[in-house]
């Protein structure tokens, strides 16, 4: 390869290259297990939220896509997780889980075409039906859902026969933790690959991506298709770590709350969403517990200052604390920084 | 046989025709011009030849094969790509990302959800080959979005070009670039390789008479001359309808 090609090369893989950022990100995602034995609910809540957010994230991030209807996958396979423990047709829970995933993603591919069709707010109208239509089956066919008393009985056997879900939500916490893990690294693997890129190619100006070749109308297929397991999966975390499952699991509400967590975070970096739950969540027990009756309008209130100071000026504000990190990072480790520079110059030498 | 061909074309939008009967044909290697004052349907043909509008009537036949309802995307995997007369590009990629996308795009690795963009020896290497025919070494990491505009008209032709069309249809290509940054646009069309046949739909007549070697006159959506570059400066009628100014000037 020519010197070029090799710059190329390293500025294409550095692209994908964890940072230590990240890696201190997730070196305390975990390390929180032991940080905070107390507050292993909430804790968990959080991480399915995130987990839930970064569904979202994959399509309106990536792709572009707006929906008010994510409830309903993570709804339609929290039932499904919750039937087949109920009557013990898989009772192991990570096999659980995967089935609940690829039942959402079932869902999502047939319910794609809908969506991909008109404008923004055609979706967002499709979404919120879809979602609508769903939480009204369940409440109709109670007798298998249990109806507006919620879903009873739901038994979870122990993750691979030896964790047991205990009351103190240890074990579910760090199930959830290891479970948005995964899937966070199986997000992060999609958008950075080709796939990943032509997708933002299509949210950028679907125009000129079909003008290049792209099958537009494939690639949105298969990522609502991807982002419905992903809301699954944490449908069915939520399910299996509460032993219950209700009928708010289709409300619009959770939908509203997830386009919260990304408003909070921001869209198209994948961390959005969880950084995003963790503001949510944290910011709402804590102002509950201030004013348990108000709670609302300060998170409401806290939403307008964020529009009003924009995401660009908070962007300046991380882009400078990234920035000397990585100065000090750079101090740290010359050989890293001298790789990223190769990458960084190739035009400046031609 | 013509690389490219038009049978009987014709676009009506409601009551107005924009183009009718228009037989068109490219002969392959050729650099051929189509040009037509403004309103003459340059734009809607090139937009029925790329599939982003539906013919009313007509057949558009590539390379022997009628394309005439097949998909945009298909048609470029099936070798004819397009730039736009508005840049049409991805702002928010830098002409790296860009043209690599469209590289593993064409190399088949586009659905590739796995695999890390740029591991493959062969696309990088297209990627650079690309990225230095069209000038953009120096800018290749910038945003598209806060590029020079002659840059990003390069870049417009480079898009194109990565999807190594046998037809490449260039709308306007010069349209809007300031005068410094023009010679080096200029440069890199000329450069284009013999092997690819070129379209150019284009108002400059500097460019369209000092590049073509074949010309065809749109006027009120019918194609109304068609010859070699000094038969239509001297047809009278391109004359009397449409150079007149240029020439007698």
């Amino acid at each position: 390869m020519t010197a070029p090609a090799d710059n190329v090369s390293a500025y294409l893989r550095s692209r994908a290259r964890w940072s230590p950022l990240e890696i201190a990100f997730w070196v305390f995602a975990f390390a929180t297990i032991w940080l905070f034995p107390g507050k292993y609910l909430i804790l968990k809540d959080t991480a399915i939220l995130a987990l839930f957010a970064l569904s979202l994230d994959l399509i309106l991030g990536y792709a572009g896509i707006i929906s008010l209807g994510q409830a309903a996958f993570f709804g339609f396979a929290g039932y499904f997780a919750g039937l087949i423990a109920k009557y013990g047709i898989v009772t192991e829970p990570v096999l659980a889980l995967i089935l609940s995933g690829l039942v959402a993603a079932a869902l999502g591919f047939v319910t794609s075409f809908l969506v991909l069709r008109g404008s923004d707010l055609t979706r967002l109208m499709v979404t919120l039906g879809v979602s609508l239509m769903l939480g009204e089956v369940a409440n109709r066919y109670s007798d298998l859902t249990g109806g507006a008393d919620g879903l009873q009985g739901v038994d979870i056997q122990p993750v691979f026969g030896r964790f047991r879900f205990d009351l103190y939500g240890h074990n579910g916490y760090v199930y959830c933790l290891i479970v948005l893990f995964v899937c966070f690294v199986l997000a992060r693997r999609i958008v950075y690959s080709p796939f990943g890129l032509s997708l933002r190619s299509v949210k950028g100006n679907p125009l000129r991506a079909s003008a290049i070749g792209i099958p537009v109308k494939w690639r949105l297929v298969a990522i609502y298709t991807v982002s419905a397991g992903f809301a699954g999966i944490a449908g069915g975390l939520l399910t299996q770590t509460t032993a219950f499952c209700s009928l708010d699991v289709f409300s619009l509400e959770r939908s509203a709350d997830l386009l919260l967590v990304l408003i909070i975070g921001g869209t198209g970096y994948l961390y959005g969403g969880l950084i995003g739950a963790v503001i949510y969540k944290f910011l709402q027990d804590w102002i509950a517990n201030l004013t348990p009756q108000y709670w609302q309008f300060w998170i409401g209130l806290v939403l307008v200052a964020l529009v009003l100071i924009g995401r660009d000026r908070m962007q300046g504000w991380i882009d400078a604390v990234r920035a000397s990190l990585s100065r000090l990072g750079t101090r740290l480790l010359p050989r890293s920084a001298a790789l990223g520079g190769a990458a960084s110059d190739g035009g400046a030498e031609r | 046989m013509p690389i490219l061909e038009t049978i009987g074309l014709e676009k009506r939008f409601g009551g107005i025709t924009a183009n009718h009967d228009v037989n068109l044909a490219v002969e392959k290697g050729a650099r051929h011009a189509l040009i037509g004052p403004n309103g003459a349907g340059k734009t809607t043909l090139i937009n029925m030849l790329t599939g982003v509008l539906k013919p009313s009537a007509g057949r558009i036949m590539l390379e022997g094969r009628d394309i005439t309802e097949t998909a945009p995307h298909e048609r470029v995997r099936l070798g004819m790509a397009r730039t736009f007369q508005i840049n049409q590009l991805f702002l928010d990629l830098t002409p790296l990302e860009s043209v690599g996308l469209v590289v593993s795009e064409r190399l088949g690795s586009g659905a590739d959800w796995w695999r890390v963009v740029g591991t493959k020896a062969s696309v990088t290497d297209e990627i650079v080959e690309i990225i230095e025919r069209f000038r953009l070494t120096d800018v290749m990491l910038e945003r598209t979005a806060i590029l020079p505009y002659g840059k990003q008209r390069l870049l417009e032709i480079a898009l194109a070009f990565a999807c190594r069309p046998h037809v490449l249809l260039l709308d306007e290509p010069a349209a809007g670039v300031p005068e410094a940054e023009r010679h080096e646009l200029l440069a890199t069309i000329e450069a284009l390789p013999a092997e690819v046949t070129v379209l150019l739909i284009e108002h400059d007549m500097d460019l369209v008479f000092s590049f073509a070697d074949r010309i065809s006159v749109l006027v009120n959506g019918g194609l109304f001359v068609d010859g070699a570059p000094e038969e239509v400066a001297r047809d009278p009628r391109v004359k009397a309808v449409y150079l007149g100014e240029e020439l007698d000037a």
